[in-house]
């Protein structure tokens, strides 16, 4: 009995100070960043208030509609392009940089560090670059996406990799199969339902990102929206929000009920 | 020896004639012999794998690219990416400022992980099947789904109508889509928990919250600290992106300065160094602790 | 001449465990040999010495007159190719169906790009459905092989070494992980192809009762040295206690029952 109640009371403890911990945390940080809760508390009502407005879209956005669609469809094809091409890529890198297939312990991990580079420089600072050079143009988008896809599907795809048992590798290896072959009869068919998921994934990542690139590199949908939102257009802007969450959904939902028919 | 022979005449005096294996044998139009499983998931990959390459071909075929010189847009961007990242300096700024950057980009990460959190927590509790009501389950998932496809972006440009640009958008925006993703996850983790616990304890007449506290909360604690932690990574790198795209102040808005006013691309290459050395950090302390929760 | 030889063969991993040392024995064609042994003796590593997926410290291999040990890259492809394996995990390629992972015995003598690309001869295929048959695996043929009992896998993985039409066929604890009746019809089966086929088999085991049974030469190996080469016949009581380095009395009724 007294052990129970020093359990129950050592929880009661942990919990407390779990609290305090994070109760310091947000002050802290608050301080830092120059947040101040209470404008965040009062901002939320307004920012209902401006969707409740906004939500149902008025004659003269309706009118931009077909302007919008076409932009969507370009920002849904640019993240299906982008996500193949890199996907197609990040196979070939991976298979340097997974254990099952690596050439060499070196370059195992220099692949590793490419990708992790590739992963970690924000979309951000690539579409500033691309602008210099590429100006206002559908590609500065696509390798702005590209290079960020492309460092993560490397790491997913050499995680799904050292998943695969290596025992079918050995087997091929055994009856005198060479590498190539062992790739495409062994470990592309035991690792492609992780490739689908991670390369779905991506394609629904990538949409939601090619809007911020947009609003950056001033094309697309991003675009389309800045610019609404800059002239108080808020009932435009705000079919634009609805047109993409229409197409995040419905990207969402196809893709999970791929993934059930293929795992 | 005798019994040798029987066993091999035992396998051998299967049906073998050639007819008898055709039954078994499909074969294309052409006659060729087909190898391929028949599974419903073989076809899907393959549909699929046909769909989206059929897609990229539409894509490329139809962008419109403006007439660009690629070969020297190419050329321009190895040069450029040659002076960010093998040129990176400072102008502009002292280490010190770089660093405080850092440090406001990583408290808008902080604050937008933890007060997404909580809410996200006490909302997982109010969608997870094997605690909540089917209907309150079903609502709150379709709002959290419609809060996920929103863009990080546009939902910190919405707050920003009310709040103005800055750290307080930056903020509630990023909350935003990290507890609707946050909800999801731990309602998951919920209801992958083990139903016997819960059952048991209704059982001895606990009530809801003694319930979450000594059931739920213990038993999926681990996976909702490395939720935790994977969001924490992405508010981060949203947090860089947000100060660039909404002026929300941060290491990001320094960058997008750097990059989109002064042009100073060693300034922006050695502020992307910086980011990409926090955000590497955070990962290997993010997977120390999730190693050590575990 | 012996179709394989080992020639004082050693083995070494990470210059510290011994897995094998100083082997030396030779095999004729059309043996049926057994290697008996407590787990972690060397059995595994001997057999994986043969085609290389370890390669041997010191000493010579020859397989059907080749230097295995030095072979270079296409000797090793055509020494793998007529050297058949099979596994205690079956090793298929869970995701692609039976007929699939038996052609998969083809790829050591196809072009890289058909092999990759999964292109065989319908010659190929046909014969690919009569070891099928063999096997009593027509009925499974296009089944994924994820769908399949342990013994039908193992039933797969001695199709696929029946394909490559090897002149040895390796095996590595090919019952270890099926139930008696599964191992009954996998032993059954090898046992046929010894005989039909006239192809050397050697199998790794640590069923003594079931070597026994199978072989007429038994190879002993405890601690990666092999303490017994000789006739099923010779194997007495006090050789099994030197191979498995007890004294479980469980383990000579075992044998005496099977004798």
């Amino acid at each position: 009995m007294q052990k129970t109640m020093d359990v129950f009371r050592r929880r009661k403890l942990t919990y407390t100070l779990v609290f305090l911990a994070f109760l310091a945390i947000f002050a802290g940080a608050s301080i830092v960043a120059e947040f101040h809760p209470i404008d965040g508390i009062v901002s939320f009502p307004a920012a209902l208030q401006w969707i409740a407005v906004n939500l149902i879209p008025d004659a003269e956005a309706m009118e931009r509609l077909p302007k919008i669609l076409s932009e969507l469809m370009e920002t849904a094809l640019l993240s299906v392009a982008v996500t193949v091409v890199a996907a197609i890529l990040a196979f070939f890198f991976s298979l340097l940089g997974a254990n099952i297939t690596k050439v060499n312990g070196f370059i195992k991990r220099i692949v590793r560090i490419v990708a992790a580079f590739f992963r970690n420089v924000p979309d951000v600072v690539w579409a500033m670059l691309l602008m210099f050079s590429f100006g206002q143009n559908v590609l500065t988008g696509f390798f702005a996406l590209f290079f960020t896809t492309f460092g993560l599907l490397t790491r997913a795809f050499i995680e799904t990799m050292d998943e695969v048992s290596s025992h079918c590798v050995e087997a091929l290896d055994a009856t005198g199969a060479n590498f190539i072959q062992k790739v495409f009869q062994g470990i592309l068919p035991s690792s492609l339902p992780g490739i689908t998921t991670w390369v779905l994934y991506m394609i629904e990542t990538n949409i939601r990102s090619s809007t911020l690139i947009g609003i950056l590199t001033a094309t697309g949908i991003g675009y389309l929206f800045d610019l609404y939102y800059k002239r108080l257009d808020f009932a435009s802007a705000s079919l634009v929000v609805l047109s993409i969450v229409v197409l995040v959904l419905v990207i969402e939902t196809v893709s999970n009920r791929i993934r059930k028919v293929i795992l | 020896m005798n019994e040798t022979v029987a066993l091999s005449a035992g396998i051998s005096a299967r049906p073998s004639s050639a007819v008898n294996l055709e039954r078994f044998i499909n074969r294309s139009r052409k006659g060729k012999i087909k190898i391929g499983a028949k599974s419903k998931s073989q076809l899907a990959i393959k549909i699929l794998v046909l769909v989206l390459l059929g897609i990229t071909v539409v894509a490329f075929l139809t962008f419109d690219y403006q007439g660009i010189d690629f070969g020297k847009a190419v050329a321009d961007t190895l040069h450029n990416i040659k002076t960010v990242f093998l040129e990176p300096r400072l102008t502009s700024d002292t280490i010190g400022g770089v660093l405080y950057q850092l440090l406001v980009t990583f408290c808008l990460g902080t604050l937008s992980t933890l007060i997404g959190a909580v809410l996200a927590f006490f909302c997982s509790l109010l969608c997870a099947r094997n605690l909540a009501h089917p209907v309150c389950v079903n609502i709150i998932k379709s709002v959290v789904a419609v809060a996920r496809a929103v863009p990080n972006v546009l939902w910190v440009l919405i707050f920003a109508v009310s709040a103005g640009l800055g750290s307080v958008a930056a903020v509630v925006g990023l909350t935003f889509h990290s507890f609707a993703y946050l909800t999801k996850a731990y309602a998951e983790s919920i209801e992958e928990m083990d139903p016997g616990v819960i059952e048991a304890l209704r059982a001895n007449g606990a009530r809801y919250w003694q319930i979450v506290c000594q059931a739920v909360v213990p038993s999926t604690i681990t996976s909702m600290v490395a939720w935790t932690f994977m969001r924490f990574e992405i508010n981060f790198a949203n947090a860089v992106a947000m100060g660039a795209a909404a002026g929300a102040g941060g290491i990001g808005f320094h960058l997008f300065m750097a990059g989109s006013f002064y042009f100073d691309l060693h300034e922006m290459g050695l502020l992307t160094y910086i980011v990409v050395i926090a955000v590497v950090l955070l990962e290997m302390i993010s997977t120390k602790i999730k190693a050590k929760v575990k | 001449m012996a179709l394989l030889s080992f020639q004082n063969v050693s083995k070494t991993y990470n210059g510290v465990t011994k897995a094998l040392q100083d082997v030396t024995f030779s095999i004729e064609e059309g043996e049926f040999v057994s290697i008996i042994g407590p787990s972690g003796a060397g059995k595994s590593t001997l057999l994986r010495c043969i085609n290389r997926l370890v390669d041997a410290s010191q000493g010579t291999i020859f397989f059907d007159g080749k230097n295995v040990t030095s072979s270079k890259k296409n000797e090793l492809r055509d020494i793998r190719t007529k050297t058949a394996m099979i596994f205690q995990h079956y090793n298929l390629v869970d995701r692609l169906s039976v007929v699939e992972n038996v052609l998969h015995g083809r790829l050591g003598q196809k072009s890289t790009l058909s092999g990759a690309a999964g292109h065989y001869t319908e010659a190929e295929k046909q014969e690919a459905f009569r070891i099928i048959q063999e096997m009593g695996l027509e009925e499974q043929a296009y089944k994924r092989c994820d769908e399949l009992s342990g013994g039908q896998k193992q039933r797969v993985g001695i199709a696929r070494a029946i394909m490559q039409h090897p002149k040895l066929i390796l095996c590595d604890e090919p019952i270890a992980s099926l139930d008696p009746k599964s191992s009954k019809v996998i032993m059954d089966h090898l046992k046929t192809i010894n005989q039909t086929k006239n192809i050397t088999c050697l199998v790794n085991l640590h069923q003594v009762d079931v070597a026994m049974k199978y072989s007429k030469r038994i190879i002993g190996v405890t601690a990666g040295k092999i303490v017994y080469d000789g006739p099923t016949d010779g194997l007495t009581k006090d050789k099994i206690h030197e191979i498995y380095q007890s004294s479980d009395h469980d383990l000579i009724t075992d044998v005496e029952e099977c004798v």
